[in-house]
């Protein structure tokens, strides 16, 4: 059953394009790429959110750096994305090992606390960052080269993304599903316990904040190609809690959580501030300029009285 | 680096420091007491600007407008606690932190429809001259005002925290919830209190940052992080870590961006000095949290021993 969706979803994903294309609605392709890349980030946070139970509060600071990462080589005349995607996962890897490091020496409070803070010291580190346009950001003269692909094409950068979402999403199913994932979810619900069987408990956390720091960084990477600009903003701790809310929206701990979530919260974004709903604007004039009040009110009924998410309303083996 | 830039680079900090607590101080107490992350605090500071710069606008007196602007956001933030917050004491962190931020996205926009953007709310004319505390150093008399206040408020929270019956309960419920619920406080009752106590103090705030900074919407979303982190270096819970943290973070922070870049130049070539001195000031305050953390996994002064 599971399979089938996957695949019609992946059918669907594959001729959404084309479909566009015929309709003359291409914006929708960039559109589709944008709910992929946040998909691919919420999906990495929710690693952490959901499997490992480790509330960070800094997921931003990942996607950001992978963001200036890609940036940064394309400005310098690296354009290439096989050198330049590569070393975004790397820099936001090695950024998640040191907050992560030293980060997971508090628990609770304190670790929500202290994850923030680092974002926080990044944004005002990027935000000082003079030589790539400090806290106004900088456009970017083109997005990054592959072989045989031009990624201008907005058709070929969706397909490019796709295929990174695809074997992203499968390599962390597949890592979940593996012993070291065992090892993830059981330090969730019993720390001491894993702690008391011989499990250096601290490192395993400590590789799944860098494994999902990285794959922050891939995001950051494709997301500085899909707007063709880098900006403080998107390091802002607000932007670390928008990433939560797709997380919990889709579904904390479900293989589709984020990408579930992506789409929602984009979707209902785009919806509210693109289509005027005519009786909406009958009741309301400007209802469309208010569209995080929607936002809000629909995460906090969300928080209050569905916690599992949406993924949690089709899930009938983990009910009650 | 004369001895009159030093002075009111103290007084900038003092006056930083003291403002900050008085958002800190709420935020530690219904932190501590009722162990919830409060992102809507900074919201509540936000209201609190709003309706001071509507009374004052309204009465023409700032000093009216801003007394009246207490109790009035004192109240939003009770109502607050009531109808929504009070659901989530018992809830995970984690849906804490994004009711809250909900909370935020909904104030935000709830504040933009109702007064706009922004709005103007300038210093009182009385006051709006600077005054010569020393020869050679002349300081704006409403900064002064702020210090005042911001004094006044924080010795008056200690006595009400130290010496009263209504602080005594607080403190036992920040150190034991469940303990002072036991010996018969009312710990609901308590924590409304004191969430609409927290809220009159942003109110306090915002009013008077209100004239320094803006009244704008998301002013409070940046100040928020700033008085986590004091909390987080005094101690959750603790009022006096609370004060102390605040300062110490006014302290280092207005220091730091007044005096790093040029104590950087006479080490380093110019260039860099001033790009590095700039980015190592802003992040200055977050250096100071994760030291103490790193000593002090609990914070300065632990409100539970």
């Amino acid at each position: 059953m599971q399979r089938a969706a996957t695949f019609i979803l992946l059918l669907a994903a594959l001729a959404l394009p084309l479909i566009m294309r015929a309709f003359d609605l291409d914006y929708y392709t960039s559109f589709a790429s944008r709910v992929m890349i946040f998909a691919l980030a919420a999906g990495s946070l929710n690693l952490i959110l959901g499997y490992a139970g480790m509330i960070s509060f800094g997921h931003a600071a990942f996607v950001g750096v992978g963001t200036y990462t890609a940036g940064v080589m394309i400005i310098e005349g690296v354009p290439s994305a096989l050198i330049g995607w590569p070393l975004a996962m790397l820099i936001a890897g090695l950024l998640a090992l040191a907050i992560g490091a030293m980060s997971l020496r508090t628990r609770g409070v304190y670790f929500i606390m202290i994850t923030l803070a680092f974002a926080q010291m990044i944004y005002y580190l990027t935000n000082s960052m003079k030589a790539y346009g400090g806290d106004e950001g900088l456009s970017l003269p083109g997005r990054s080269t592959l072989p045989l692909l031009d990624l201008k094409d907005d058709t070929s950068f969706y397909y490019v993304v796709l295929a990174i979402l695809c074997v992203s999403m499968l390599l962390l199913s597949r890592l979940v599903a593996s012993r070291f994932g065992r090892v993830i979810v059981a330090i969730r619900e019993n720390e001491p316990r894993m702690e008391a069987i011989g499990y250096p408990t601290r490192r395993y956390k400590l590789v799944c904040f860098v494994i999902a720091g990285a794959f922050g960084g891939l995001a950051g990477a494709l997301l500085a190609n899909h707007g063709n600009y880098i900006n403080p903003s998107i390091l802002h701790w607000t932007q670390s809690g928008n990433l939560m809310i797709m997380v919990v929206l889709g579904g904390v701990g479900y293989r589709y959580g984020g990408l579930i979530g992506a789409l929602t919260l984009l979707g209902l974004e785009e919806f509210i501030a693109n289509h005027k709903v005519e009786w909406m604007a009958d009741l309301w004039p400007k209802y469309q300029q208010h569209s995080l009040l929607g936002v809000g009110i629909i995460l906090l009924v969300i928080v209050l009285y569905a916690p599992r998410g949406i993924a949690g309303w089709f899930d009938r083996s983990r009910r009650g | 680096m004369s001895i009159v830039l030093i002075l009111e680079q103290s007084l900038n900090g003092l006056q930083f420091g003291l403002m900050l607590f008085l958002l800190a101080a709420g935020l530690t107490l219904v932190f501590g007491i009722m162990d919830m992350i409060n992102l809507a605090h900074g919201s509540i500071y936000m209201i609190g600007a709003f309706l001071a710069a509507t009374l004052v606008a309204a009465t023409g007196s700032f000093a009216l407008g801003v007394v009246l602007a207490i109790p009035a956001t004192a109240a939003i933030g009770m109502l607050l606690e009531v109808s929504i917050l009070r659901r989530l004491y018992t809830r995970d962190h984690m849906s804490q932190v994004l009711a809250t931020f909900a909370l935020i996205l909904i104030c935000n926009e709830a504040v933009r429809i109702i007064w706009g953007s922004d709005m103007a709310l300038g210093t009182p004319a009385a006051l709006s001259g600077p005054i010569e505390l020393m020869p050679g150093l002349f300081y704006p008399a409403y900064r002064l005002l702020v210090i005042g206040v911001g004094l006044t408020v924080a010795i008056l929270l200690y006595f009400i925290v130290a010496k009263t019956r209504i602080g005594m309960r607080v403190r036992a419920g920040a150190s034991n919830r469940e303990m002072a619920a036991a010996m018969g406080v009312d710990i609901k009752l308590l924590f409304t209190l004191v969430f609409g106590f927290g809220a009159a103090l942003c109110a306090v705030a915002g009013a008077m940052l209100g004239p320094i900074f803006a009244v704008q919407v998301g002013m409070g979303d940046n100040i928020l992080i700033l008085a986590f982190v004091v909390i987080v270096i005094g101690g959750i819970g603790s009022i006096r870590g609370a004060l102390i943290g605040s300062v110490l973070v006014g302290f280092v922070d207005t220091f730091g961006r007044a005096f790093l870049p040029a104590l950087l130049r006479e080490i380093l070539p110019p260039q860099i000095a001033s790009a590095a001195g700039t980015a190592l000031a802003s992040i200055l305050i977050y250096v100071l949290m994760a030291a103490v953390l790193f000593w002090k996994p609990q914070g300065l002064f632990p409100a539970r021993g």
